[in-house]
């Protein structure tokens, strides 16, 4: 007779050799030879940079001062001792208010501040998704945000003093200019994808020459272009605003990369949905708005999203046509003679490159989890 | 019956205002003459604006005198030569810039993409590091930061650091050896030449054979042995006439020698380390989207980790890698006009200059468009043919 087993061999633990600490760092880190000798070497460059860099930042820095002589060494005029090397926070802290307003009029500086606070209390709820009331979250934000925001910053209205844009400068307008831009450019770049893969030849071929176009030059070209050619194409005496010259140019600019992240979804959307849609009697705009641009748009989220960070590290090119986002405060500051220092402009780049980073990771972060969220296993 | 008869006979078409046909040509008429009607209104516009200010339009300013001086000159310039050429300048130089930064940023890329694939857990870490950093940065605070942070604060000439070779690093730039080419050097030239024809025709064979017979050459080293070989034995033969002029210092400042100035450099860094994040992205992609099945079946043909990698996840992972990879470089030539920041006289720059000098704005600007479309054209279809080379070949 044979003999059959009734019930299940217990697991055994697994063997001491692949388990805990040791065979971690094991498979991790000594492998084999060649891994040995690369962890030999990783860990010399993190000894020999990260000290460095917290002294540098942290150990050595300086934060707070009236002028250039806390950050500059004896012989260069200054306090520290002979070698000393760290960061100019100081620098930071005495700009605080340019690095956020540029020359805004500091009596008036409550303005962009309400503003900040309505856009994060507007914004925080349309990024939570259990927050309910998202459509009239989205109109305030979109629309009624920009409305109020324009008669704030600008003023004249209301007893509000005017303040001219060319007054602006820092954070804000490395935020108003792409918060504006994102806004424009998406529904923009939204009709132009639709426009390239319509069956209407002529309007068809005018999208697909503005993509290819705008996309081919450089955004300075199209800022030189925004800038220095718009005004010959008004009438004489109609003039704008330069900010407005640039928004303009800008905009355009990300439209037509929009419209390239759209298209990409459009065809990802298999043909049986457009079919579908028609079959069920659905006009042209019905069967976009409806059926098609929602599972598309749902597909490129990552695509948006990395235009909208592109688009923020974009503004920082104003600066060529001589308006002063955060990098342009940096940057004009450095010559400042009461802050000349060796150590002033490693310490302003490298704050305006932490504000940057924290926008665009953050970004990055929540669209890699808005993408796990409505991922309904469509994707192949 | 109706719903039979409708069917037998003629389509129903709906009406007139309902036909999609109709409704198409509607609007695209309408879309033709609005588009015309503002061009004809901005033409007009420009037109009327010129004449105000006394600008004539037209490319005849090209040929005018400069009057400008430009500090890096791959060709001869001097401020007395034409608009033209200081335009020509400015395009080698971001031709040079964008050729030197796609090499450099394409290292880079490669090796941070693949350590990012690493099996080992700290190069992984520094990698991704590496990535997070410079993917969440503007370019242009890159730039400044080699610039302004970095290359600025390098001690004066009389202090310059020393590197090997023989070569300089301080505020002025960076040096290092000029070659200089005596008689006869052409000799290794063509050496240089016949080795790449030879190997060529060696690896051709040797992939005959294995196809014929299955025995293998080691292609690789016999190669490599020609093509270092046969110009260093035509550098003996010819009487060794390479020579290398180093730099000196003097009092002031360091002469001779070959000189990068620190926009250039720069430029240069910036450029290439910003791409190279987004290089170690694609390339990381690539290698994850060759599915393990490959690698597995390789490894079941007795294939070693050496060729399983070169034969099978390689030149699948390529084709997976180079139309983003094309994109890259289109953005790193486009991101060297930021040159214009620095200082460094690149195509935007001098355009720049020039338009504000002749107040040639539609020209300047329409050179500077025209100009950029046929550098994204140009790279564009040599990444095609490298594409075409790598795609599937299907039935």
């Amino acid at each position: 007779m044979s003999w059959v087993r009734t019930e299940m061999a217990l697991a055994q633990p697994a063997p001491p050799g692949e388990r805990g600490a040791y065979a971690w760092v094991r498979r991790n880190l000594i492998g084999s030879i060649g891994d040995t000798v690369l962890t030999v070497l990783g860990i010399a460059i993190v000894l020999w940079a990260l000290p460095q860099i917290i002294n540098w930042a942290f150990i050595n820095a300086v934060w707070s001062g009236p002028d250039r002589t806390v950050c500059t060494t004896a012989a260069q005029g200054g306090i520290q001792p002979d070698g000393w090397t760290g960061a100019c926070w100081a620098f930071v802290n005495a700009k605080f208010g340019q690095l956020m307003f540029g020359t805004y009029p500091i009596e008036e500086r409550w303005r962009p501040i309400l503003v900040g606070i309505l856009f994060v209390v507007l914004l925080v709820p349309m990024l939570i998704p259990r927050v309910p009331r998202k459509g009239l979250n989205a109109i305030l934000l979109f629309l009624g945000l920009p409305i109020v925001s324009f008669f704030l910053l600008v003023g004249g209205v209301f007893g509000l003093p005017h303040v001219e844009t060319p007054r602006w400068g820092g954070l804000l307008v490395t935020l108003s200019l792409s918060f504006v831009g994102i806004a424009v450019s998406l529904p923009l770049g939204v009709i132009l994808a639709l426009g390239r893969r319509s069956k209407m030849p002529i309007v068809k071929a005018l999208c697909v020459v503005f993509i290819e176009a705008v996309r081919g030059i450089p955004l300075i070209t199209v800022l030189f272009f925004a800038s220095v050619m718009l005004p010959l194409f008004l009438p004489e005496g109609v003039t704008f605003d330069k900010y407005l010259r640039a928004l303009i140019g800008f905009s355009l600019f990300a439209a037509a990369y929009m419209a390239e992240v759209v298209r990409g979804g459009l065809q990802a959307i298999p043909k049986g949905q457009y079919e579908g849609a028609d079959s069920l009697g659905l006009g042209y705009w019905q069967k976009m708005t409806l059926i098609v641009l929602p599972q598309a748009l749902k597909l490129v989220i990552p695509g948006i999203v990395n235009t909208f960070i592109g688009m923020l590290k974009d503004t920082s090119l104003v600066l060529i046509i001589s308006m002063f986002d955060l990098l342009g405060v940096v940057k004009q500051n450095f010559a400042d003679p009461n802050w000349a220092s060796p150590q002033t402009p490693k310490s302003g780049l490298i704050f305006a490159a932490f504000v940057f980073w924290l926008l665009c990771f953050g970004m990055s972060r929540y669209s890699m989890y808005t993408e796990r969220r409505l991922d309904t296993g469509y994707k192949r | 019956m109706a719903s039979q008869e409708i069917l037998r006979g003629e389509p129903s078409r709906g009406s007139f205002i309902n036909d999609p046909r109709t409704r198409s040509l509607f609007f695209q008429t309408l879309v033709v003459i609005l588009v015309f009607a503002s061009i004809w209104w901005i033409v007009d516009n420009v037109i009327e604006n010129l004449r105000r200010l006394h600008i004539a339009s037209g490319f005849d300013f090209l040929k005018s005198r400069a009057g400008f001086d430009i500090s890096d000159t791959p060709i001869a310039y001097t401020s007395d030569a034409s608009y033209g050429r200081a335009l020509v300048v400015g395009l080698l130089n971001t031709i040079i810039v964008a050729a030197a930064g796609i090499v450099l940023a394409t290292i880079v890329g490669f090796i941070v993409g693949i350590g990012r694939l690493s099996q080992n857990w700290l190069i992984r870490k520094i990698c991704t590091v590496y990535v997070e950093t410079f993917r969440n940065i503007p370019p242009l605070l890159v730039i400044f930061f080699w610039y302004s942070g970095v290359l600025a604060v390098l001690p004066p000439p009389r202090e310059s650091i020393h590197l090997p070779f023989g070569s300089f690093l301080n505020q002025r730039g960076f040096y290092f050896p000029r070659a200089i080419w005596g008689d006869g050097s052409w000799l290794i030239g063509v050496a240089l030449l016949l080795a790449i024809a030879m190997a060529w025709f060696v690896a051709r064979r040797a992939r005959q054979r294995q196809k014929a017979t299955g025995q293998q050459f080691p292609v690789f080293w016999t190669s490599a042995a020609l093509i270092v070989g046969l110009p260093v034995l035509a550098y003996l033969l010819s009487g060794m006439p390479l020579t290398f002029d180093f730099p000196k210092q003097s009092t002031f400042n360091l002469t001779g020698g070959f000189w990068i100035k620190p926009e250039f450099l720069s430029l240069l860094l910036a450029l290439s380390f910003y791409t190279a994040a987004f290089i170690a992205e694609i390339v990381r992609a690539g290698i994850r989207g060759v599915s393990k099945g490959q690698t597995e079946a390789a490894s079941a043909l007795g294939l070693r980790s050496g060729p399983v990698l070169r034969l099978v996840v390689i030149p699948q992972a390529m084709r997976i890698v180079i139309p983003p990879l094309t994109s890259q470089y289109l953005n790193l030539t486009k991101n060297s006009s930021l040159a214009i920041a620095i200082g460094y006289p690149d195509l935007t720059a001098t355009a720049g200059t020039v338009l504000n000098q002749t107040g040639q704005a539609v020209e300047g600007v329409f050179i500077m468009m025209i100009a950029y479309l046929v550098l994204s054209l140009v790279t564009s279809a040599v990444m095609n043919v490298v594409n075409a080379r790598m795609a599937l070949v299907e039935r």
